[in-house]
């Protein structure tokens, strides 16, 4: 049993045309018994950056306290937001500095640059980043995310079809995997806001 | 850092409450070369009297105004050495910044550690303030231009205008007069070599002065042949 899939995840970041969406599941599990179905992965860093943390569960609450940390001392001494190129390059730091005693969670990174263009990146535990302009995933189902987004995906989306495709992408990748489901939660994030729908699926 | 014997801080409070060694780190500033920078809405220009001790020495070795970070840059007056040192840790901080943001660190940021640097030697055992104020030219994280002054003390000032050194009186009153809120970075680039050439002792040439420049986000030096250029037009 690797440790990164000791708690279940599953989560899917998608770019549309001038919004991003960012959904994930909400089990936590302990191996086979499942503890909560409504336990938070994905995180707002700001009006228009979201994170999702994926893997040990201890590690994404800590992650996301220490990447709050960063992102609001910046804010205070720099006067400005973060951007979510300059968020992913810290956050790759962040992981690669404990590159011999890592942080076992695999994020992803969904947020709009000034301009309100869509920005998506994902990385390994230990910093490895990549940017995407299509989706990126994580979690214990990277391989049925990966197939349900290829197949699912299109480009230029409008809000409302970007979140049919997130939900749609999301419930069946994880109707495959015993370790995520249990719910899920679609957070998609253009210029006027975020509007943030809960999913009712299998809770099995 | 320091002999056990050197382990107060040099820099103590006088009965008055001043402390004396910034206040001498002030004079040996004031005694230094003039320097001056202003700054308008689309750009910064700092300049700076290199005049020399000797006709031999070799003037295309000597560097007072200095590239930072791509879109910043320092020119002193005071004491050289000082000057190099401050430069070097300057520039190594701004790297370990792009190095966690993968982005080009803005003025203020430069600034607040540069000045923190300055502090630091005045609270520090074994060590003596830096004898020179920087004027920093530079672009802001949303692309502003701005002009700072680093003081020994570690206090920094924001400024439309302003001169340090040998004759820094005259040139700020000079500055004032002639500064405007809709300057534009041409324009100040000739009241820059203007104010500069009012305190100077002898002929102002291109090789004997230093100017740099912000512009569109970027910082550079002028060659020679660039403040020439100038020169030839303020005649």
């Amino acid at each position: 049993m690797s440790i990164l899939e000791y708690n279940g995840a599953a989560m899917i970041a998608m770019a549309g045309k001038n919004c991003v969406g960012i959904a994930s599941d909400r089990r936590l599990g302990m191996q086979a018994q499942t503890v909560s179905c409504n336990f938070q992965k994905v995180f707002p860093m700001g009006d228009k950056l979201h994170v999702g943390l994926a893997g040990l569960a201890s590690d994404v609450q800590t992650v996301h306290q220490l990447l709050e940390y960063r992102l609001n001392l910046y804010e205070l001494n720099e006067e400005r937001e973060m951007s979510p190129q300059v968020f992913s390059t810290l956050l790759s730091n962040v992981l690669y500095s404990k590159r011999f005693s890592p942080y076992f969670i695999e994020p992803i990174v969904a947020g709009l640059d000034k301009d309100n263009k869509p920005f998506l990146s994902g990385s390994d535990l230990i910093g490895a980043t990549v940017i995407a302009d299509d989706f990126v995933v994580a979690g214990t189902c990277t391989g049925n995310l990966h197939g349900m987004c290829e197949t699912l995906y299109k480009p230029d989306m409008g809000p409302d079809q970007l979140f049919e495709t997130l939900a749609q992408s999301l419930l069946a990748a994880t109707d495959r995997d015993a370790l995520s489901g249990w719910g899920g939660i679609v957070h998609i994030i253009t210029a006027e806001g975020i509007v943030t729908r809960e999913l009712k699926g299998r809770m099995d | 850092m320091g002999d056990s014997a050197y382990s107060f801080s040099l820099t103590t409070f006088s009965r008055t409450g001043k402390l004396l060694q910034i206040e001498y780190a002030l004079n040996a500033v004031a005694n230094g070369r003039t320097s001056l920078g202003i700054c308008t809405k689309d750009g910064v220009v700092i300049a700076t009297d290199k005049k020399l001790s000797s006709p031999l020495v070799d003037v295309n070795h000597v560097h007072k105004v200095e590239l930072v970070t791509p879109s910043c840059g320092f020119v002193y007056s005071g004491v050289g050495p000082d000057y190099r040192v401050l430069v070097r840790k300057a520039r190594k901080s701004s790297q370990s910044y792009s190095l966690q943001y993968g982005e080009v660190q803005p003025v203020s940021q430069l600034v607040k550690e540069t000045a923190s640097v300055m502090q630091e030697y005045t609270q520090s055992g074994g060590v003596r303030p830096f004898g020179i104020s920087l004027l920093v030219a530079g672009a802001d994280g949303d692309g502003t231009p701005r002009l700072y002054q680093v003081d020994p003390s570690g206090a920094y000032f924001g400024w439309k205008a302003t001169a340090i050194g040998k004759n820094y009186v005259n040139a700020k009153s000079f500055l004032e007069k002639r500064y405007q809120e809709d300057m534009e970075l041409e324009d100040a680039i000739h009241t820059a070599l203007l104010t500069l050439r009012e305190g100077f002792e002898g002929e102002m040439n291109c090789d004997n002065i230093e100017v740099g420049v912000v512009r569109g986000g970027k910082f550079s030096v002028l060659t020679p042949a660039q403040i020439q250029d100038y020169l030839d037009e303020a005649n």
